[in-house]
């Protein structure tokens, strides 16, 4: 790089583009807050979805699995499980695992849920599947 | 030869910590690896979670020792003054060492949900999201060695000369422990959770931990070439407002399909699509400092380090990110097999080889040497095609898999099940799984080149060489 190009002036530019661009995310970020009531609805926060989502976090279900497309990659697509699968074979499939898995096969533990555990889990599953995600995953597979 | 500094030597241990958590990492790897294919190998005693947890958290556990370990041997040398409290240094490492070992421990003997009850979840729920696995006390740890770390550093800082490099390198680490604390943010909505969980994980590798990166690069490049520090700093800056301006509004290729507004496709793809920009800078930045070098530094291993470190963080973060962050085509990559390719290769590229080529420069000289012997360099240099050669492949057996799984699973007309589509993949996980191995041993020859002795130097050559300046 050349003489006219000098290091406070890289500094400078530095500062200045980087202020601008936090600002602006900043920005933008206030607008998705603002916007987002309408497209994760809330007002169907209930208190069993809630449970669920801790019961989503302290079983480290995303370690499996992925939730709108996010954790890991060794289990299904879980966001839309709710439409594709329905409440009762969410919760016969967790109920009936195996606890020494299934053979040669890859395996979820059991988790031991109650059966107010397992409408937990249900409904928080539900009220991801409501999540408007621009039409994300292609297609009810995940 | 000397350290310039004598309070430089506790960064030993952070690196010597840092390297014994990497070889827990990639044995957990091959664990998972295996659990691929063999699904229900060591279930239920240690699930693909667990192991999942403890192969990603002792990866990025090892990195902040080698981050730490980094700084606390280049400040003082930078600042020309002995760290402010090498006691602090080492005590802190001993809380994060033992801390760290004990969120493993736990996470391997205790059930997780177990886990979570004891360490006061229940009080402030932050575990179980990706990457963010440790119990609150483990978090509220990493914050106090953070903060103790930043103190030691900052003080050094301050009372000895300011350089460029170490204030870039300072702006980094802050960030880092800044954006953490969003760690201990998660609401109740998932949406929510989710565009502030992106704060951490996306801030930290494309934004802030570039910073260190190119500051870690410029300190190395600096001291083997012996080129002008004007001219390595201006790069540095150029190089850091790239990665600021492109990464942080990038972040909003995370924000596609998760609930935020649709626009976000269009402002994050654009800036996420010119994020390959820094790494291509820093590849260049090698090169360059590497070709107008002023001396002919015996550490050949650490310059070939700095060199691969420029060309794979270009060809994982910025190929392999470029190739599936434009909202097409990530509408059908979301969340499959690429993006675990991506993230091998990007995680390892940038961040893993940074590490390794800082202990490259700097164990040497902590161990009383300017360079290793020539046989130890040799081994080294062979650890480091075969750990890069073969990270490559299990990026291209991923790929792989995840274009044939994208194919089955989303794109023709009767696409298929999750695990119907898996199934077919065994033998893409199966070559990774091999190539996973031929990195392990690649690991094993690195270990051993620390111990590799040589026959006696010739005299010469430790006496034709300038001191570094
Ligand atoms: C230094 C080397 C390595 C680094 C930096 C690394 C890094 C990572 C990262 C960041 C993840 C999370 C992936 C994501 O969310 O996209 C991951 C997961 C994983 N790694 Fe590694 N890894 C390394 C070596 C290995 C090796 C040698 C193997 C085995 C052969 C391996 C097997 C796996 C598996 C199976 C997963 C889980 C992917 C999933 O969730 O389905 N890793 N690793
Ligand atoms: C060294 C820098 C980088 C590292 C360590 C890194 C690592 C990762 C990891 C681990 C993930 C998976 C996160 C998860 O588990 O959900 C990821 C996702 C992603 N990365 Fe990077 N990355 C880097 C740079 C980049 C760059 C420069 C780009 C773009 C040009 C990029 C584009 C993406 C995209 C689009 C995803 C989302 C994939 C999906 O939709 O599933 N990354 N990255
Ligand atoms: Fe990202």
């Amino acid at each position: 790089m050349s003489a006219f190009f000098t290091k406070s002036m890289a500094r400078n530019i530095f500062y200045g583009g980087t202020l601008f661009t936090l600002l602006l995310f900043l920005a933008l970020t206030f607008h998705t807050t603002w916007r987002l009531p309408e497209r994760d609805h809330r007002e169907n926060l209930t208190a069993e979805v809630v449970r669920g989502k801790h019961l989503w976090e302290t079983r480290n279900c995303i370690g499996c699995h992925t939730l709108l497309g996010e954790g890991a990659y060794f289990a299904p697509e879980l966001g839309n499980v709710y439409p594709r699968r329905g409440a009762e074979f969410i919760k016969i499939w967790i109920k009936y695992r195996p606890r020494e898995g299934v053979p040669g096969r890859r395996s979820m533990p059991q988790f031991d849920f109650t059966d107010q555990q397992l409408d937990d889990i249900v409904a928080f599953l539900k009220w991801t599947s409501e999540i408007n995600t621009e039409k994300w995953p292609p297609n009810i597979k995940g | 030869m000397q350290l310039q500094y004598k309070s430089q030597a506790v960064a030993k241990p952070y690196f010597i910590a840092a390297i014994g958590l990497f070889v827990g990492q990639i044995l957990f790897g091959l664990i998972l690896g295996l659990q691929y294919v063999v699904g229900d190998l060591l279930f239920p005693a240690i699930p693909f979670n667990i192991a999942r947890m403890v192969h990603t958290n002792l990866l990025i556990v090892w990195l902040l020792f080698g981050f730490m370990g980094a700084a606390y041997y280049l400040v003082p040398e930078e600042a020309e003054t002995e760290l402010h409290s090498p006691l602090l240094a080492h005590l802190m490492f001993w809380i994060f060492l033992v801390a760290g070992a004990l969120t493993i421990v736990g996470y391997l003997m205790v059930p997780y949900a177990s886990l979570a009850d004891m360490t006061g979840n229940n009080i402030l729920a932050t575990m179980g999201r990706e990457f963010l696995e440790q119990p609150l006390l483990t978090k509220i740890g990493i914050v106090v060695v953070a903060l103790a770390f930043l103190y030691n550093i900052g003080m050094t800082i301050l009372k000895g000369r300011k350089t460029a490099l170490s204030l870039i390198l300072l702006t980094g680490l802050v960030g880092l422990a800044v954006l953490f604390l969003f760690a201990f943010y998660n609401p109740a909505n998932l949406v929510k959770d989710k565009y502030f969980w992106w704060w951490v994980v996306h801030l930290w590798v494309e934004g802030v931990w570039e910073l260190i990166m190119a500051a870690i690069l410029g300190f190395v490049l600096l001291k083997i070439t012996g080129v002008d520090r004007e001219v390595i700093e201006k790069w540095l800056y150029v190089i850091i407002t790239m990665a600021l301006v492109t990464g942080i509004i990038g972040t909003g290729h995370h924000y596609y399909w998760i609930g935020a507004p649709g626009y976000w496709q269009w402002w994050g793809g654009i800036f996420s699509a010119m994020e390959p920009l820094p790494f291509f800078a820093m590849t260049v930045f090698c090169f360059n400092m590497v070709n107008r070098r002023r001396r002919e530094h015996p550490n050949k291993a650490a310059t070939l380090w700095a060199l691969g470190t420029g060309v794979m963080a270009f060809l994982g973060a910025g190929v392999w990110g470029f190739l599936h962050t434009l909202a097409p085509v990530n509408y059908y990559t979301h969340g499959t097999q690429i993006t675990a390719a991506h993230g091998h290769l990007a995680f390892f590229g940038a961040y893993v080889m940074v590490v390794l080529t800082i202990i490259s420069y700097a164990m040497p000289m902590l161990r009383g040497r300017e360079a290793n012997p020539e046989r130890a360099q040799v081994l080294e240099m062979w650890a480091f095609w075969l750990m890069t050669v073969s990270m490559v492949f299990i990026t291209l057996f991923l790929t792989g898999a995840g274009i044939l799984q994208v194919w089955l699973q989303r794109v023709i007309p009767d696409p298929q099940e999750f695990m119907v589509v898996q199934d077919q993949l065994a033998l893409f996980y199966w070559l990774r799984w091999i190539a996973g191995a031929v990195f392990s041993t690649g690991l094993v020859v690195y270990l051993y080149s620390f111990f590799a002795k040589d026959k006696p130097q010739t005299a010469e050559v430790g006496a034709a060489q300038p001191a570094a300046s």
